[in-house]
């Protein structure tokens, strides 16, 4: 199923270039929203940076099974005979793929704009990253599923996911704050538990409930 | 009259959506190796029937069973019997024909080697188009690929909306003869559709759904277009 | 039951009223303002009691498909909702008077804040699914998820404030009580409860009277 997403958003490029774009243009308008103070950025980076990869997530993460919607295949998908938990996964690959392909890059945007140094920081902000972006995929695919079909999904889909990920943002904007402000991670400890804690309870629910959001 | 092996039963069916009865005690029979084809006007319940013994919808009432596994409770067993063609293609129109068998079979756990995969687009006649992307692909084409991808799973059973929509002459025949080789293997069909003509040829039996039950269901043998024509408005005119 | 149930709530909240307006000592700073505590807190218990017997009877249902435990589901986390905007709305009152504002992002508020957008989000994403049954079985789905979020809110909005201010030291009551106003908790608490139960078994009642209309 990854293969096969990913395939799919290599020849069409439709969902990355739309990430890129709306990353950019977030970039754009929180340097115009926040002035030229460098000091008030540098506050508010962690936060800034977790707002915009939150927000292209769930724009992405709302189009999950859209080419399964395009397609008529979603139909395709609910009578495959086994277990569709292999499907969750598969889509939550491809998702996390793509979130962290343009996280990189926004990352990587960020530097350049707001001239900020990562240096020693880099591994960790990795780490938080992943942990972080799995949790939000993890949830997001299954919300996904179930809004797949529903007339409001562009609205449902953010009224859903944005509480439920409300634990995953403090969790990521505290340990990449700790880390830009070069604290050692160990005073950040117990977040880091709790977004391990978090991923593995999306994961699990994802896991044993995906099946029935796929009966039909 | 039920032969000893129906493959599909349905029983006392009703499928409630909102305020409104899209079926009410709807009884039908598909023997193994015989084909039944599904008619009414537009809203009677065709889709929606087809959509509960593919396990896509349950009913409110009543059972449906496919080789005598129940499409509620044992869903999983009817799946894997079952091949549907419907309005959808389920096909992804950015991958080639091949990829979108590698796709499918390998998320139904079978093997994705070439030569089966290659096989399976030979006998709908794709084999030259297996790298060509479906969104080039005629209406005929993606039929065609989709038998393809029904071939793989050998279903004992295929449930049909308006097969022959949009097909040219030539793939019209060449899918009967695909649907009449299924018959003869044993295969129980059941259509919907919305013609009279040749398209019933394969038809063993026609059952015309109308008010959301089976008004009349009857051997087809001898039955010219005219005569399914007045039957039809027969049974149609007080029930729409 | 239900109407068993409806007198029996009756008279817990006059109990409780009298409770709160009578035996409670008046409070020495706040006045009696700080009576409505004994609807805001009760409310919250309340909600988040039915909370749980929301999501018990999502996963009954998707045990055992039975329609009547999605009917409790569905009755008890609208219900539940309720009466966290109860608490909610309560809180705000309570705070405008005594602390100067209608909202701040403390812990317990932010924390209940988030709580009440995740079932709001639940009861929308029943509206908008009409097939009952696929509604049922996300309802339960979603309800799953957010009863198991719960606590990690809570614990991520706790770090995040106490790491950067001081807990608020207006939290309703002091560590300890004295017996009466734990009485007049206790004795409201029971009232609500037992509100929230008629609300309930009404709600579910009515729930599956809509049904049997549509069969």
């Amino acid at each position: 199923m990854a293969w096969k997403d990913l395939l799919v958003e290599r020849r069409s490029k439709e969902t990355l270039n739309a990430l890129l774009f709306f990353s950019l243009a977030l970039l754009f308008v929180f340097q115009f929203a926040l002035g030229p103070d460098r000091e008030r950025l540098a506050a508010v980076l962690p936060g800034l940076l977790w707002l915009g990869f939150i927000l292209s997530g769930v724009l992405g993460l709302g189009r999950s099974f859209l080419v399964e919607r395009e397609n008529d295949c979603w139909e395709g998908l609910l009578l495959t005979p086994g277990d569709k938990s292999a499907i969750y996964l598969g889509k939550l690959a491809g998702s996390l793929a793509l979130m962290l392909v343009v996280e990189a890059l926004v990352l990587a945007l960020f530097v350049l704009f707001f001239n900020v140094d990562l240096g020693p920081a880099l591994p960790g902000l990795a780490l938080v990253i992943v942990l972080g972006t799995l949790g939000v995929a993890a949830v997001g695919t299954l919300f996904a599923a179930m809004t797949a079909q529903v007339r409001a999904r562009e609205l449902l889909f953010p009224v859903l996911l944005l509480p439920v990920l409300v634990p995953v943002l403090l969790g990521t904007v505290q340990v990449t704050e700790a880390l830009l402000l070069r604290e050692s991670l160990a005073g950040v400890a117990h977040w880091l538990k709790l977004l391990v804690a978090a991923d593995v309870v999306y994961l699990t629910i994802g896991l044993l409930t995906f099946d029935v959001i796929l009966e039909g | 009259m039920v032969a000893a092996e129906s493959l599909i039963r349905v029983a006392g069916l009703a499928r409630v959506f909102g305020a409104q009865r899209v079926l009410d005690g709807v009884d039908l029979d598909v023997a193994a190796g015989e084909a039944v084809a599904l008619l009414g006007p537009n809203g009677a319940g065709k889709t929606t029937l087809l959509k509960i013994v593919a396990t896509l919808l349950r009913p409110t009432r009543g059972r449906a069973t496919v080789a005598g596994y129940d499409c509620v409770r044992e869903a999983e067993a009817v799946r894997a019997l079952l091949g549907v063609i419907a309005h959808g293609t389920h096909v992804y129109e950015d991958l080639t024909a091949h990829e979108n068998l590698v796709f499918w079979a390998r998320l139904a756990g079978r093997s994705a080697d070439r030569p089966p995969l290659a096989g399976a687009l030979a006998d709908v006649d794709l084999e030259r188009h297996a790298d060509a992307r479906v969104r080039t692909f005629s209406a005929g084409m993606r039929r065609r690929l989709a038998l393809a991808r029904l071939g793989l799973g050998q279903p004992r059973v295929l449930l049909l909306d308006e097969p022959f929509a949009g097909l040219d002459q030539r793939a019209r025949k060449w899918l009967e003869g695909r649907l009449e080789a299924f018959k003869a293997g044993g295969g129980a069909l059941l259509m919907a559709t919305h013609s009279f003509g040749r398209e019933l040829g394969i038809a063993d039996r026609i059952a015309i759904l109308a008010g959301g039950r089976v008004a009349l269901d009857t051997p087809r043998a001898g039955l010219g277009p005219e005569d399914v024509q007045r039957l039809y408005v027969a049974h149609t005119e007080d029930g729409s | 039951m239900s109407t068993a149930l409806g007198w029996l709530a009756a008279v817990g909240l006059a109990a409780g009223l009298v409770m709160g307006f009578g035996v409670a000592p008046r409070e020495v700073t706040q006045g009696n303002v700080q009576r409505i505590m004994y609807l805001h807190v009760p409310a919250v218990w309340v909600a988040y009691l039915a909370f749980a017997v929301g999501v018990a009877g999502s996963i009954a249902y998707l045990a055992g498909r039975r329609p009547g435990a999605d009917r409790l589901a569905h009755a008890a986390c609208e219900v539940g909702t309720v009466f966290l905007g109860v608490n909610i709305a309560t809180g705000a009152i309570w705070g405008k008077p005594t602390w100067g504002t209608w909202w701040t992002w403390d812990a317990r508020l932010t924390s209940v804040a988030v709580v009440f957008v995740m079932f709001v989000a639940y009861l929308l994403l029943r509206q908008a699914i009409e097939d009952r049954e696929r509604a049922a079985r996300y309802a339960a789905v979603l309800s799953i998820v957010a009863a198991l979020n719960i606590p990690l809110v809570h614990f991520s909005v706790y770090w995040w404030r106490t790491l950067h201010q001081p807990p608020s030291l207006l939290k309703p009551g002091s560590s300890t009580m004295p017996p009466e106003i734990v009485a007049a908790l206790l004795v409201n608490f029971a009232a609500l409860a037992l509100l929230g139960a008629y609300f309930v078994t009404r709600r579910a009642r009515l729930l599956a009277a809509e049904e049997e209309a549509l069969a």
